[in-house]
């Protein structure tokens, strides 16, 4: 049978033209229904307008934690040549937590940390060689990096995924409004990690090993030393001082204990140091140019705060000025391949280090350099 | 290096069978349009025309969206660059990324000068300009 010859006499019949009024009729009617039903149902459409928008982000999430697990399991494969299947492996590794230690009294909270965190360090890594056996000390501590972004990752979905199934079991429109306001910064952060993935599995320097590349290119060509834990220092002869240049070892993902090296190097020098400079990664404003060099006075350091805390104990202790030179880029930049704008602001960084040396300093004087951040892919 | 990695993500099944659907009543709501136009009945007319346009452009629109969604499901890896210099002639090149780079790693020697190894300088990704954000009078 011809469609087209039946579609002009079933279109009379389903669709026979109604006059203007009619519609008029209907469309006024239309109109009241639309309005009594936004008038009693009007929040409860808001809600599910935002639990579908909240639906689609953690779509967006599960696959980003679904490509972060692959990612692990593929480089793991990859590189570590493991016996077995290391997925049941890298599925615990995933559900891995940290219990931040009891804040009631704080007095020595900061050792308790730092305990804490070295004991998570020392199992995450010894996890790493138990699924990676073929591994040399550069590959686990990139794939070290690489499982704690798929971590990260799974840990984001993971509380999405509660809150809004939560909203939807209670139905409480603030619980989904609250999501879904904070929704756009926690998918930057989830994006910003899933770009890093790719980054630490194949061990590219990130926009957070700023501060490092500027340590390394200060001591490059110089005798380095290899000081606990997880750094190198080397003595730099800079505008006439002599420079103590620390970072983190290089060129597995790393961040080695800065704090540490700092502590141990000013007791050494009995507190003969003129002035401490840090460089780090910094936060930049949304607005403020990528690779742009600030300068102010502080310890720059992130993390949990203990190598900040090591690092201003000391410099109480002696009195020691203490400056810093930041690199600003936003938290996608972080942890992404670094840009060419950050990697090109380095040496704009060093000259800032050079002129506050020769502004703060005599010569003759010792200061330390601290390059802070993730080595990953940065040699020395 | 630079990859995508495919989506798992498709467009819902729902969205596939209703937008032909809208599509379709669209293309009716249209047609008759033209028949209440030539009847003489222009108010009609108007008001399918008025219902075929909204709902064939929504319907667009729809598919638009599902399309879009699917493509930012995407991890893409960025295009990271490896600048190979000669510390002693100065001889400088740029070649993509290979797993095992670093910076300061010592690569084969200079053609140039044999006795002196090439030196990995930096590596970085470049960003499209469309990546960029978009210049704010502030």
């Amino acid at each position: 049978m011809n469609v087209l010859a039946v579609l002009p006499a079933l279109e009379n019949q389903l669709f026979q033209l109604p006059t203007g009024d009619t519609i008029s009729q209907i469309l006024s009617m239309l109109f009241y229904v639309v309005f009594i039903v936004f008038l009693f149902y009007g929040q409860r459409i808001q809600m599910y307008v935002m639990i579908r928008e909240v639906e689609g982000s953690l779509y967006k999430l599960k696959y980003m934690r679904d490509e972060g697990r692959k990612t692990a399991i593929e480089t793991i494969k990859e590189i570590g040549k493991p016996q077995t299947d290391p997925s049941a492996r890298v599925d615990r590794y995933l559900e891995y937590f940290t219990i931040s230690p009891q804040s009631m009294d704080p007095a020595g909270i900061v050792w308790k940390l730092d305990h804490i965190l070295d004991v998570r360090d020392t199992r995450l890594k010894d996890e790493v060689k138990l699924m990676a056996p073929a591994t040399d000390e550069v590959q686990v501590n990139n794939l070290e990096n690489t499982l704690e972004a798929a971590m990260a990752l799974n840990y984001i979905f993971k509380v999405v995924r509660h809150f809004y199934i939560q909203g939807k079991k209670t139905l409480s429109l603030y619980i989904i409004m609250q999501l879904q306001m904070i929704l756009p910064l926690v998918m930057k952060e989830a994006e910003a990690y899933a770009s890093a993935l790719k980054a630490f599995a194949y061990g590219q320097p990130i926009g957070d090993g700023a501060g490092a590349l500027v340590a390394a290119k200060l001591m490059h060509g110089y005798e380095t030393k290899k000081v606990p834990k997880d750094c190198v220092i080397a003595t730099v002869p800079v505008e006439g001082r002599t420079a103590f240049v620390i970072k983190a070892e290089g060129p597995g993902g790393n961040v080695g204990k800065p704090g540490d090296v700092v502590k141990a190097l000013i007791e050494k020098n009995k507190g003969k140091i003129t002035s401490v400079i840090m460089i780090d990664a910094g936060l930049k404003l949304e607005g403020e140019a990528v690779g742009e060099v600030a300068e102010g006075i502080g310890a720059a350091i992130g993390g949990p705060g203990v190598d900040q805390f090591k690092i201003e104990e000391s410099l109480v202790k002696y009195h020691i000025p203490i400056n810093a030179v930041i690199v600003k880029e936003d938290i996608g930049d972080a942890v992404s391949p670094m840009r060419k704008e950050i990697s090109d602001a380095v040496d704009k960084a060093i000259e800032r280090v050079k002129s506050v040396i020769l502004e703060r300093t005599k010569e003759g004087d010792k200061v330390i350099i601290v390059g802070v951040g993730n080595t990953i892919g940065i040699g020395q | 290096m630079s990859e995508n990695t495919a989506g798992t993500a498709k467009i819902s099944t729902f969205v596939l069978l209703i937008v032909p659907m809208v599509l379709a009543l669209s293309l009716v709501a249209l047609e008759l349009a033209v028949n209440a136009f030539i009847l003489g009945e222009e108010i009609v007319a108007g008001y399918f025309l008025f219902l075929g346009f909204i709902a064939m452009t929504r319907s667009g629109y729809v598919l638009l969206q599902s399309r879009r969604r699917v493509m930012s499901m995407k991890i893409t890896a960025p295009q990271v660059m490896t600048t190979i210099e000669c510390r002693k002639c100065g001889d400088k090149s740029v070649r993509e990324f290979q797993r095992g780079d670093y910076v300061f790693k010592e690569l084969e020697p200079c053609k140039k000068c044999p006795d002196d190894k090439m030196l990995i300088t930096a590596i970085y990704k470049e960003v499209k300009d469309k990546e960029k954000e978009r210049a704010s009078p502030f």
